[in-house]
């Protein structure tokens, strides 16, 4: 065999090992589904019916949810994100991967089975909060066409967070060091256009809402499924997610490989 | 197995599983290793003596290809470090006081993950997992998850783990440490029969007993020098230390022999002589006739023959240290 396909064949071992613990260890996928359900349950049940007047015609669609519902869709891949954070420093803590730097297998296939395991967790996150904001009066009027876009722009996301994530797990030398990290891309989309447009916010606030990341990939995901118009906020969108995913991708590259001075065994004598 | 090597197995044409030259290695501004050689002859355990802190796991962590070297010439498994680590990392295996076991997994699901990354096929991964489940006593913890496992369970199915690759040259990183003497023991047995296998152990230690009952050779590591090395016998002679140990009831009875024996050490609390005796039945029988010759009267008597205990004090002692410092 190559050494390509036994880097495929060690990353789908990998996979396989990841997805095992995301099976015996269920909570942090459970996690990550209940802080954009609560959100989304908060803002609709609670603030939404003010929310809705005051949008006026700035929102479109008969409920606040039809406005909010992409929001929570970002909030749930920042979500699965700091699980992933989390999930990376307790495993780069445990000897088994000190084991697997002196194994002749293919290096960042450790790092690719939980990239891989992470996005599908996130979808499958995704597909269940899609499923509650139904639930609770959410009618995009999206074609299949526009799902399918809607779906690659939101995995475009979540790959391009989940690296940004391993390379948090990695450098933070514990869980919570990892947890704190991940609180940046988590709560960033309150102040982008998730929950209010962002013309609506104060001069400095909105030209920061205006010009993070967020916005754009929200509004073209909005747009995608409640039929908004977009401009070139697909463009930004997909240049956000492969700049961040590029970045998250060499610094998390360029960590593992330095990762032995900070394993456990290596402080010891 | 205290002997010095039998030459038939140093004499291969390699016959090295580890050869360094002027291995160093520090963090930031603290030496860590301070120009280390060691040969490791193929089909023999070696063990790396130290104290806590001596750069025992440094050592094994730079051999097995974890952190990189400072300075020196290494070659593992006559491989080059430096150059040819991916090939290393196919002939070696590596056991931790850190067990590198994946809790989350149970036994079995931990032994097939390694015949996966050794890409055997799912037939001859699942029989050599079953193979070696049965070899290390863990078929019936098979199938629990590892955080359920005991110490001894837990270290068994590392080194099964390690053993599933065939390695050549094995480094037990202080293999027994926080084991039960039963389980110790157990491991010094894998042990011994690996290296009637073939296989190379490169042993670290702080357990002196364990150094004495599997090394063929053993090199004594403080502060990041090799203080001191050789066969378990060859250190003991080195070291000066043999005595008579006398025991009395009172203190006149104590006295009495200190006048009569001259050279002797008098711990008055304990009521204790030490004599220096090397042990032998002659140098015995001396003592025992000049104390009855003057009618000492003393309860007990134990010989005190050097063990690795004095060789390591001696070498790695705080008087020692002293000197390193000045």
């Amino acid at each position: 065999m190559s050494a390509l396909s036994y880097a495929i064949r060690d990353s789908v071992t990998m996979l396989r090992r990841d997805f095992r613990h995301s099976l015996r260890y269920p909570a942090m996928t459970i996690g990550g589904i209940g802080v954009p359900v609560v959100f989304l349950l908060l803002f609709v049940g609670v603030f939404g019916h003010t929310l809705r007047a005051g949008l006026g015609a700035a929102a479109s669609g008969a409920s606040y949810v039809d406005y909010l519902a992409p929001g929570i869709l970002v909030m749930t891949a920042g979500a699965a994100a700091a699980a992933t954070a989390i999930n990376v420093c307790i495993d780069m803590n445990e000897g088994i991967v000190a084991r697997f730097r002196t194994m002749a297998i293919s290096r960042a296939s450790v790092l690719t089975g939980q990239v891989v395991g992470s996005l599908i967790r996130t979808l499958v996150s995704a597909a269940l909060v899609i499923a509650v904001a139904f639930a609770v009066g959410f009618r995009p009027t999206a074609t299949a066409v526009q799902w399918v876009a809607a779906a690659g722009l939101f995995a475009m996301l979540t790959l391009a967070l989940t690296w940004l994530a391993v390379a948090f797990g990695l450098v933070a030398k514990t869980p919570a060091g990892a947890n704190s990290m991940s609180l940046i891309p988590e709560f960033l989309p309150f102040i982008s256009s998730a929950f209010v447009p962002a013309d609506t916010m104060p001069a400095g606030v909105r030209w920061f809402a205006e010009n993070q990341p967020f916005t754009p990939i929200i509004e073209t995901l909005r747009g995608l499924l409640m039929g908004t118009p977009i401009g070139n906020n697909a463009l930004l969108a997909v240049a956000w997610c492969v700049g961040i995913a590029a970045v998250g991708y060499l610094w998390a590259r360029m960590q593992y490989d330095r990762l032995p001075a900070r394993v456990p065994r290596a402080v010891t004598a | 197995m205290n002997d010095p090597l039998p030459t038939s197995l140093v004499t291969e044409p390699t016959g090295l599983a580890v050869k360094t030259r002027g291995l160093r290695k520090s963090f930031g501004t603290k030496t860590v290793l301070d120009g280390i050689d060691l040969n490791v002859p193929e089909g023999t355990i070696f063990a790396l003596l130290g104290p806590n802190g001596a750069g025992k796991t440094t050592m094994v962590q730079i051999l097995s290809t974890l952190l990189r070297l400072d300075a020196g010439e290494v070659s593992v498994a006559g491989l080059d470090l430096r150059r040819e680590a991916s090939a290393i990392r196919a002939v070696i295996g590596v056991t931790g006081q850190f067990s590198a076991v994946d809790n989350l997994l149970t036994g079995e699901e931990n032994l097939i993950l390694m015949a996966d990354l050794h890409h055997l096929d799912r037939r001859a991964g699942r029989r050599r997992a079953a193979e070696l489940l049965d070899r290390f006593d863990l078929v019936e913890a098979a199938r629990q998850t590892v955080a359920t496992y005991s110490g001894g369970m837990r270290r068994r199915l590392d080194l099964a783990m390690t053993l599933l690759g065939d390695p050549r040259l094995i480094f037990l990183d202080e293999p027994t440490t926080g084991l039960d003497p039963r389980s110790r023991r157990t491991m010094w047995q894998i042990a011994r029969d690996l290296v009637a296998g073939g296989v190379t152990i490169f042993l670290t230690t702080q357990n002196l007993e364990e150094a004495d009952q599997l090394a063929d050779y053993i090199a004594v590591l403080d502060r990041g020098r090799i203080v001191a090395d050789g066969t378990p016998n060859e250190l003991k002679r080195r070291i000066p230390g043999g005595h008579v140990q006398l025991h009395f009831r009172n203190v006149q009875g104590l006295d009495t022999a200190l006048t009569r024996l001259g050279e002797a050490s008098r711990d008055g609390d304990a009521l204790t002589l030490q004599v220096p005796n090397d042990g032998t039945p002659k140098s015995l029988k001396g003592l025992l006739d000049q104390l009855d010759q003057h009618a000492v009267d003393v309860e007990r008597l134990t010989v005190h023959t050097p063990d690795l205990d004095d060789v390591f004090f001696a070498l790695t002692g705080p008087q020692h240290r002293k000197e390193f410092a000045s």
